[in-house]
This record gives structure tokens, C-alpha cells and sequence, in this order.
């Protein structure tokens, strides 16, 4: 630039183009921030806001320091060797008192229930009797109830007197803390999350296996026929796409259970014995039917967006220098369906992993999703704490993936229908 | 006071004129604003029992308003999560001892005074005493006993052949077939322990050991192939009505409905039935607004009317002499409550207290066992 | 997808083959949705063809399911609260994302790929997790069970819609219409309605749809955070199919199915009304 003159350009108004052309530039950047704000806003309270909160309570631990403050306090200088003093079983006592009055226990003893079976009856059974007690109160206490004769349920208090909790976590991957603090599996007749996340991984990925195969074919017709009919078709894949899931999932139960649909043709035509009905329904095939068919519209449509893109030219020319069909298949046209392939998989590979109403209306036993247990720990044994934790290792692997996808596809350039 | 007055000066017209408790209390209510009561049930066929009952007499005397809300599945959670919003918009609910000692240990319910919110019996018993055991819990009172049962379809079945006691629903030898329990460990493991030779009385003290639960899940193993699990109510009559399954487990008035109303060859082995409670709470801060509904919905003439659109038993010992007839059917019920002598004499009361202490952990293993 | 005339006769058959193929999955994909219209006039309250149907006999057909739709006062009010849900929250993503929208195609957009990940969020976190995060949340705001908490909710769900298609169509916008406009003597509003409306308004009118129909169908979400006073018209069916599975939830799914291509058909007139006026096809 060694030959720009040595007077800046400037505008009518006499200000020097960069300065201008800067202000305009922030300015335009302003603007489309303030365009962009409200949503924003809208978001974060809506959106963002409740995830975090979410985020927050499953490690959130404030029974224990709070309805046992007292104790917690006096248990201070506590060697963990032999059974507290006296002092701590009476600020226990008031502490309990306390609760009684204004009838706050059951979030301690609940909590200290998922530590420890049968910490609700002793809290609840204690505070009962808290009137007729004297001092001592070691002795008066370990008599209600022999647990609190055990170091364990001190060690318990003393470890859970903490804010914030790792417990969560460790229930939801089938682990533990013994009472000294070590990690540890729980005992293999509990251990149910670890697998639960497997399974939903591994359907998860069948069922995108599954829609792969039978997208690519479509996507492949669709992207190689002319306009007009491959419109008609493609009215087919966005049909499904179109329709409440509800529906979807309704129709594979008429279609699938014993006395369904397909056995009922089955049955007519001689295949199958009455007797011996298919039962395709209430398990993993039920589960992985369904979910094909409502998430193959997902693989077909990127499939479909990145095969268009491919000229028809490519495939002749490499048959005219000889390839035979399917090496020129292979080695021309798959190659570059390979980004529709990872977008359309990773898509569907997201969406299959955070299924709850599918596996839960058709999945009966061997197709339940760990979604299901979310629902089951926030509306049945309310273990917000332990819900809150599956729900927030789910998210962190679709956000994973998500940004996963996000590097390769690039979320703007996702096309709907 | 003004209120006293309407009623005494209304008492001296001379327009009231009939069995003065009921009457007075009538009265009141109507002298007072007409409200809506938002009343938490189960739904079905039970909600019905209660309109009929209950809801319907105390509209046409008080002039408030019922609205129905089909929660009791999830009263616990719900009742948890008004109170955490600072918006309570139920007025009364109903729901199982159990999750209710749960909701008075939270402040969740009010407690409750029983002998001066209750009616007398009309001998003047006072509730503490007319009411069975375990009814009146500290914020809980129990409206009804119903009993979790096993029933068959008989015709899946010889008539020289046919199942009469709980170990005949784990003898796949002799009585073939499906069967269909529900999805928890409750109930369940009972059964198997009483089937492996348990006396019923004793079943909660095994249930409390590693090797009694390791028994029942063993019984339970026996089974599990031909087991196909139920998680709503309405699932085990259909089930056994399509002949899908020979053995169902169920609430007894769902069982008892599809036999009388639907006709279903349906019959109940009483043996070892899991009975239990159910009743009202009130959610805290209601009880005024309640106040003269709750005493009027658990008197013994409004127990005993129940009985005659469901066969769950009156929670009031006064009640029960009153049972009389189906009111559709004209069926005696007497014979079809869960408390009913013959019905009773093998009967385990469902222990709240443990399953309080250890349905999580059971829940849990179950679900595991299920998995494998 | 015409055979080139050098095909030999493996490709010939290949090609059949795959034809065939093709129209197998295009049968799975579209046959369980009208397999369930005839059903839905089934005269038994059975999920299966009646032999009475089968013969074409006008007995084993009904409208008895679509009467018990129609008067139900449970279906009725699930239907109302739907669209009362459905449109509130429509309108308000549809005008939040065309503001932001219009943000988001500005060349000057700051940290434009973050932002743009965080307001498409809402459509790849799964849904069970939001439902959960918003039904703690809601809660401590006095929002769950509660009209404005169920609609606020579902307008989180709609906004990655809307953002989507009214972004695209703003990517194909030539902005050099609006310069042209102002060269002309046009001012900003006037050029806003007169040439930026009529071109952006089939991404905003798909974008609404695509938000509507995900309010419309949505589950999770209601379940937790609304009231029995907010039933929606998929929570009845939920309920009903978890509890008592009832051919009249067959009468609903086909009404559905009709909605759905009734919006298909809107969208896909409101694609090539676009594609036309940008002169991307011949029309």
C-alpha cells in the first residue's frame, strides 16, 4: 500500500473513511445485537436458567447442615473412632425437637433414607418419643433405636453434613461412598443405572444403523430423480415427519401388539399359530421399530440435502473410465456422502438417546430408556437429587455429541423439510 | 356469632327439621359463602364411589362446589411441588398411609385433631375408637380398606381344578399359564415368602433380613418367565378378561367391578390379600376450608354408603353393620369386602413403616432383578 | 433416475431390485399411518379389522369412536387448552425469533456461532431433561401448573424453529432489493412491509407452523410442569393409551394425521410461493 495517498479518504461530513466505516460497523453490530437481545433474554430465563438450576440441585446438599445444624456442629472434634459424646446426642435431641415443632424431618429423613434404608423409620420413630426422654441421652437414644449405636450412621452425618454432594453422581453411575469416605460399587443386586445407560446407548445405535439403511437407499432415489417426482416422494418422508408422535407410537401398538395388526394377518394366512402370536410389542423390538420409523425422516433429510450436491456427472465419468458399478459406488459416490452420513446419524444418534414417550408406551421391560428412570425418580420415588444427576450426565453426552455435530455440520445449515 | 344467630333463629322457624347433627351442619355450610372444594382422587370407578357418596349429597346441601382432580398417582409429588411454589390449589386429598406419613414429616399436610374434627358414631363413639387400627395416623384419617388380591379367570381352568390359595399362583405345575403383577416389590415379595411357607404374620419380620429378601426374589425366580407386569390398574381385568394371562393381582374393587358389572368369570383368592388404608389429608393451611366437608365425608352413614358402589370396606367399625346391598346390582356386599370374616382370616396388613424405610432400596433391587 | 441405455442386464435387475426396495421403505414409512384411518370406523372397540370390514360390510363400520370424541367434555376442554397453548406460544417464538432472526443474518453479528448454538439448544436437549429442569425451576417461580408456565415452556421449544427457517430465507434474501428500495426513495418502514415482508413472510409463516405443530404434539413437557386445569390434547391421549387403549384415541390419531397433511400441504405451497417470487424456479 505504499503508493495510498497521504491524505486520508474522507466522507462528506470530513471524517476519515476508517473512523466511519468503524463506527458504522459497531453500530450495525449493535443493531443486530438488539435485534438478537430479547430472544436472548427470553432464553436464558426460560431455558438456560432452569437447566443450571437443574445442574445445581443435583449435587445440592442442604438437609443435613440445616435440620442438624447442632449436631453437625458438635460433631466438630469427633475422632470417628468410637460412639460421639454425649453433648452430640444432646444437640441431636434438640435438633430433632426442633424439626418436630415446626415439622420439617422428612426431607433429612428422606435424605438420609438414600444413604442409608431405614433412616426414616429412625428419625421418625425417635422424634416421636422425644417427649418422654431424659439424660443421658446417649443411652436413651441408642435404646429407641440401636442405629444410633452405630458409627456408620455418625460418619454418615458427619460426611453429609457437607453442602454439596457427590452421592447423586455416584447413585446415578451404581456407586457409593462407604461409610469411610471410599468409593465403592454398590452391591450387585442394586446395580441397575450403568446398565440402563448402555442399553439406551446401544439401541440407540441400532436404531441409527437401522435408519441409515433404509434412508440411504431413499435419500439416494430421491436425490437422482427428477424434480417433479422426487417432490411427490419426498411428501412421503415428510408425511411421518409431520405427525405427532403420539400417533406414530399409537399405530405401531395397533400394528404390533398380540392382537394386533400384523398378527392378525399372520395368523389369516397360515404363518403362525394362534397360539404362538409374535410378541413384538412390550420390548426391544417394539422399541426399535417404532423409533426407526418415527426418526428415519432425520437421516434421510440430511442424507438427502448432501446428495443433491453430488453431480450425476461424477458416477458416469468414473463408469466410462471403467469402473464397474458398484467399485465406482464405492469409491466415488460413498465417499462423498460421508458428511450426510455423519450429520444425519449423529442427529438421529441425539435424538434416540433422549426418547422418553416411545420406550415408555412400547418398550414394556427390555426397551426402557434410562429417560424412563429420570420420569421414575421425578414423579414416583421423588429422588429429585438422583434425577436431577441421571438428567444432567445425559445432557453432558448430548452436548457432547451436539457439538460434535456443531463442528461438522454447523447447526445453521440443519434444514427442516 | 352472626352465624350462630341464621342458625338459631333459622332452628326457631322451625324450617329445619331433620336428624339435628346433620342438619345444623347443613346449615352452616350454606350460611357461609358457597365455595369449590378442589378434591384430589384416584379416578375411575373409586372417584365414582365418592361422588355418589360423598360429593354429590354435600353439593345439594351445602351448595359448594366439587371439582374432581384425578392426582392421587402422584399426590405426593404434587403436593411437594405446590408447597415448594407457595401455590397450593388443592383443598383435600386423597392418599395412602404410607405417602401421607411421608407429607406430615414434610409439613406438607396439616395434623390432625381426629375426636374433635370427627364425627361421632351415632351410638357416641368417639372416632379414636370407631375407627380401625392404623386409620388415624397423625395427619391422615382412612375412609376405606381395600385389599391387594390375586384373582383367576375360571375358565381357564378345570372345574375339579381350581386355585384357591396364594401358593397355587407360584405352582406352574398344577395351575399353568400366565400371570400379571404389578411392576413394584410391594405385595410381591409378600406373596412369595407366604407361598415359600411363611406365616403371614411373620412376613415383615423376614422381609427385614438379607436371607428373607434373598427367599422371596428366590420364589419370585420360580415364576418370572410367565410374568408379564402390570403398571396401571386398568391393565390386570383386561388382561384377565382377554384371557391374556390365567392369574391377575389387582385392587379388589377393580376385580370385584368386572365381575358384577361386566360379568367376568373372575374369581378372587382371598388368601394372603395385602390390605391397607387409604383416606384424607389436608394439605396445610385448607383445614378451615375443609373443616365441615371432612366431617361430613367421614361420618359412619357417608362410609357405609360407599360400600354400596365399591367393594372396599368402611374404615368405621360402626360403618361396616351398615354395608347393605350393590346399588346397581342389588348384590349383598357384605361377603365382597376385604374384611369380611372368611375374606380376613389370612389377611397381612401392609406394614408402612417398612416399606417407608425400604421401597427405594427394593425398588431398586427389583427393578435390577427384573433386568437381568 | 432413468437406467443409462449402456446397462447390462445385472444392472437391470439391480435396478428392479432396488426400485423394489425403495418402495418397501416407503411403505414402512407412510403405511402405519393410514393403516390406522380405516380402523379408526371400526364398529368393535377392537385395534384390529374387523371380519364384518373386511367384507366391506357397512355394519362393521362406525363414526361411534369420532361421536365419543365429540362428546367428551374431557377431549373438548384437551382440544381448547391445546390451541389456547399451541397459538399463544406460537405467536410469541414466531415474533421473538423473526426480531432475532433478522439480528442473526446481519453480517455484523457478534459471536454469531454461539449464539446461534445456544438458541437452537432448546431443539437437541432432550426433551425429558428440559421438562425436568423446567418443572425445578418453574416451581420455585410460580410458574408450574399454571397457564403462562405451559406457554412460556412450549415457546422455548418453538424458537429454534422459527429461528432455523427464518434464517434460511433471510440467507437467500438479496439484500440488494432493500438498497434498491431506498435508492428508489423509499424509506426504511416502507421498505420493511413493501419488499422485506412479502419475501421473508413464507419462512416466518413455515417457522410459525413448525412451532405450533411442536406445541401442538408436545408430551414431556406438559406432563410435568402443567396442571389438570392444562391438560393438552396429547397428555389425554398419553393417558389413555397408557391406561385404557380405546379406539377413540384411533379416531383422534386420524384426525391428526389430516392436520398434519393439511400443514403439509400449506407449507409446501408457502415453499415454492417463495422459491417464485426469488426467482429460484420457474414456477
Amino acid at each position: 500500500m505504499s503508493d495510498s495517498p497521504s491524505v486520508p479518504l474522507t466522507t462528506a461530513d470530513g471524517v476519515p473513511l476508517k473512523v466511519s466505516l468503524r463506527r458504522a460497523v459497531r453500530r450495525s453490530k449493535v443493531k443486530a445485537f438488539l435485534l438478537v437481545s430479547p430472544l436472548l433474554l427470553f432464553l436464558v430465563v426460560a431455558f438456560v436458567m432452569p437447566i443450571f438450576d437443574m445442574l445445581w440441585r443435583s449435587v445440592d446438599n442442604p438437609e443435613v447442615s440445616t435440620h442438624l445444624s447442632r449436631t453437625v456442629a458438635s460433631l466438630e472434634g469427633w475422632d470417628g473412632e468410637s460412639l460421639p459424646d454425649e453433648a452430640v446426642f444432646a444437640a441431636l435431641v434438640e435438633d430433632l425437637r426442633e424439626g418436630q415443632e415446626v415439622r420439617n424431618l422428612g426431607l433429612l429423613s428422606s435424605r438420609l433414607n438414600y444413604e442409608k434404608s431405614g433412616m426414616r423409620s429412625t428419625i421418625s420413630r425417635t422424634a416421636r418419643r422425644l417427649g418422654r426422654i431424659e439424660p443421658p441421652y446417649r443411652e436413651a437414644l441408642i435404646e429407641i433405636n440401636d442405629t444410633w449405636g452405630e458409627l456408620d450412621t455418625w460418619k454418615l452425618i458427619r460426611r453429609e453434613a457437607s453442602p454439596y454432594t457427590p452421592s447423586y453422581y455416584l447413585a446415578a453411575v451404581d456407586r457409593q461412598l462407604t461409610p469411610d469416605g471410599e468409593l465403592a460399587k454398590v452391591p450387585a443386586h442394586l446395580e441397575i443405572h450403568v446398565s440402563l445407560f448402555w442399553r439406551t446407548f446401544w439401541m440407540s445405535a441400532v436404531i441409527t444403523g437401522l435408519t441409515l439403511l433404509l434412508g440411504y437407499p431413499v435419500a439416494f432415489l430421491l436425490a437422482n430423480l427428477p424434480l417433479r417426482h422426487s417432490n411427490l416422494l419426498m411428501i412421503l418422508v415428510l408425511l411421518p415427519f409431520w405427525t405427532s408422535l403420539l400417533v406414530r407410537t399409537t399405530t405401531w401398538i395397533a400394528i404390533l401388539q398380540s392382537q394386533g395388526v400384523l398378527n392378525d394377518m399372520m395368523v389369516a394366512i397360515g404363518v403362525i399359530a394362534d397360539e404362538a402370536r409374535w410378541q413384538m410389542i412390550h420390548n426391544k423390538t417394539g422399541t426399535i421399530i417404532a423409533m426407526t420409523h418415527i426418526l428415519l425422516p432425520f437421516m434421510i433429510l440430511p442424507l438427502y440435502s448432501v446428495m443433491k450436491t453430488i453431480p450425476p456427472s461424477y458416477m458416469r465419468a468414473a463408469r466410462s473410465l471403467g469402473g464397474r458399478p458398484f467399485l465406482s459406488f464405492r469409491r466415488v459416490y460413498f465417499p462423498l456422502t460421508i458428511p450426510g452420513i455423519a450429520a444425519g446419524a449423529i442427529l438421529v444418534f441425539i435424538l434416540s438417546i433422549g426418547y422418553y414417550i416411545t420406550p415408555a408406551l412400547v418398550g414394556g421391560q427390555s426397551g426402557r430408556f434410562i429417560t424412563n428412570y429420570i420420569a421414575y425418580h421425578m414423579q414416583t420415588s421423588l429422588n429429585w437429587g438422583l434425577a436431577a444427576a441421571i438428567a444432567s450426565i445425559l445432557l453432558f453426552v448430548v452436548v457432547a455429541f451436539y457439538l460434535v455435530f456443531n463442528r461438522l455440520v454447523g447447526v445453521d445449515k440443519v434444514k427442516l423439510g | 356469632m352472626k352465624q350462630r344467630e341464621v342458625i338459631s333463629r333459622k332452628g326457631r322457624l322451625g324450617i329445619a327439621i331433620a336428624v339435628a347433627g346433620v342438619t345444623t351442619l347443613g346449615l352452616t355450610a350454606t350460611a357461609q359463602a358457597q365455595q369449590t372444594l378442589n378434591i384430589v382422587s384416584w379416578g375411575g370407578a373409586y372417584s365414582m364411589s365418592q361422588q355418589r357418596a360423598y360429593h354429590e349429597p354435600w353439593m345439594e346441601m351445602s351448595g359448594d362446589e366439587i371439582v374432581n382432580i384425578d392426582r392421587s398417582g402422584n399426590a405426593l409429588a404434587g403436593l411437594r411441588a405446590q408447597s415448594q411454589a407457595g401455590n397450593v390449589t388443592w383443598d383435600l386429598v386423597d392418599m395412602l398411609p404410607a405417602d401421607a406419613m411421608i407429607a406430615c414429616a414434610e409439613g406438607l399436610i396439616e395434623p390432625l385433631d381426629h375426636d374433635e374434627l370427627l364425627a361421632d358414631a351415632p351410638d357416641g363413639t368417639p372416632p379414636s375408637e370407631d375407627f380401625v387400627d392404623g386409620a388415624l395416623g397423625e395427619c391422615f384419617v382412612a375412609s376405606i380398606v381395600y385389599s391387594n388380591i390375586v384373582a383367576f379367570n375360571t375358565e381357564m381352568f378345570p372345574e375339579d381344578n381350581q386355585p384357591s390359595t396364594i401358593a397355587d399362583v407360584f405352582d406352574l405345575e398344577n395351575f399353568p399359564g400366565k400371570r400379571t403383577l404389578m411392576r413394584k416389590p410391594i405385595n410381591n415379595l409378600e406373596w412369595a415368602l407366604v407361598a415359600d411357607g411363611v406365616a403371614p404374620e411373620d412376613v415383615y419380620d423376614v422381609l427385614e433380613t438379607e436371607e428373607g429378601i434373598q427367599r422371596a426374589f428366590a420364589k419370585l425366580d420360580t415364576i418370572k418367565d410367565e410374568v408379564i407386569w402390570w403398571e396401571e390398574g386398568a391393565q390386570p381385568p383386561q388382561l384377565l378378561a382377554d384371557q391374556e394371562v390365567a392369574f391377575a393381582s389387582a385392587y379388589n374393587g377393580r376385580i370385584f367391578n368386572a365381575m358384577v358389572t361386566e360379568d367376568q368369570p373372575f374369581e378372587i383368592i382371598w388368601d394372603a390379600q395385602v390390605f391397607e388404608l387409604d383416606g384424607w389429608v389436608v394439605p396445610t393451611g385448607r383445614l378451615d376450608k375443609v373443616r365441615d366437608y371432612l366431617r361430613f365425608a367421614t361420618d359412619t352413614q357417608r362410609l357405609a354408603d360407599q360400600a354400596q358402589y365399591i367393594s372396599y370396606g368402611p374404615a368405621r367399625e360402626s360403618s361396616s353393620a351398615m354395608v347393605s346391598t350393590h346399588a346397581e346390582t342389588g348384590i349383598e356386599m357384605t361377603e365382597h369386602m376385604p374384611t369380611y370374616g372368611p375374606n380376613f382370616a389370612t389377611a397381612i396388613q401392609k406394614d408402612d413403616e417398612f416399606w417407608a424405610d425400604y421401597n427405594d432400596e427394593l425398588t431398586q433391587r427389583f427393578d435390577a432383578w427384573l433386568a437381568q | 433416475m432413468a437406467l443409462p441405455s449402456y446397462a447390462t442386464r445385472g444392472e437391470r435387475i439391480w435396478h428392479y431390485v432396488f426400485l423394489g426396495l425403495c418402495a418397501l421403505i416407503f411403505l414402512f414409512l407412510v403405511g402405519p399411518l393410514l393403516i390406522i384411518i380405516p380402523l379408526s370406523f371400526n364398529a368393535e372397540p377392537y385395534f384390529t379389522f374387523s371380519e364384518a370390514m373386511l367384507r366391506l360390510d357397512p355394519a362393521g363400520y362406525s363414526l361411534r369412536w369420532y361421536q365419543d370424541f365429540f362428546t367428551s367434555s374431557a377431549w373438548l376442554h384437551a382440544i381448547k387448552n391445546s390451541f389456547i397453548i399451541g397459538i399463544a406460544s406460537t405467536i410469541l417464538a414466531t415474533v421473538l425469533g423473526t426480531i432475532a432472526a433478522l439480528g442473526l443474518s446481519s453480517r455484523h453479528m457478534p459471536a454469531r456461532g454461539a449464539i446461534m448454538a445456544l438458541l437452537i439448544s432448546p431443539m437437541i436437549v432432550p426433551l425429558i431433561i428440559s421438562a425436568a429442569a423446567m418443572f425445578f425451576f418453574f416451581s420455585k417461580i410460580n410458574l408450574a401448573q399454571t397457564y403462562p408456565g405451559v406457554i412460556l415452556a412450549h415457546t422455548a421449544l418453538g424458537i429454534p424453529f422459527v429461528v432455523i427457517t427464518v434464517t434460511a430465507t433471510l440467507s437467500s434474501f438479496d439484500t440488494t432489493l432493500i438498497r434498491a428500495a431506498h435508492s428508489l426513495g423509499a424509506n426504511p418502514t416502507r421498505t420493511f412491509f413493501k419488499v422485506v415482508l412479502p419475501l421473508v413472510t413464507p419462512g416466518v409463516v413455515s417457522g410459525a407452523l413448525f412451532a405450533f405443530i411442536t406445541s401442538f404434539d408436545e408430551v414431556v413437557v406438559v406432563l410435568f410442569i402443567a396442571g389438570p386445569e392444562q391438560r393438552t390434547m396429547p397428555i389425554q391421549m398419553w393417558s389413555g393409551i397408557r391406561e385404557q387403549i380405546s379406539p377413540t384415541i384411533l379416531a383422534v390419531a386420524t384426525l391428526l394425521v389430516l392436520l398434519s397433511m393439511l400443514l403439509l400441504t400449506t407449507l409446501e405451497l408457502l415453499r415454492r410461493r417463495g422459491e417464485r417470487l426469488r426467482g429460484l424456479s420457474p414456477g
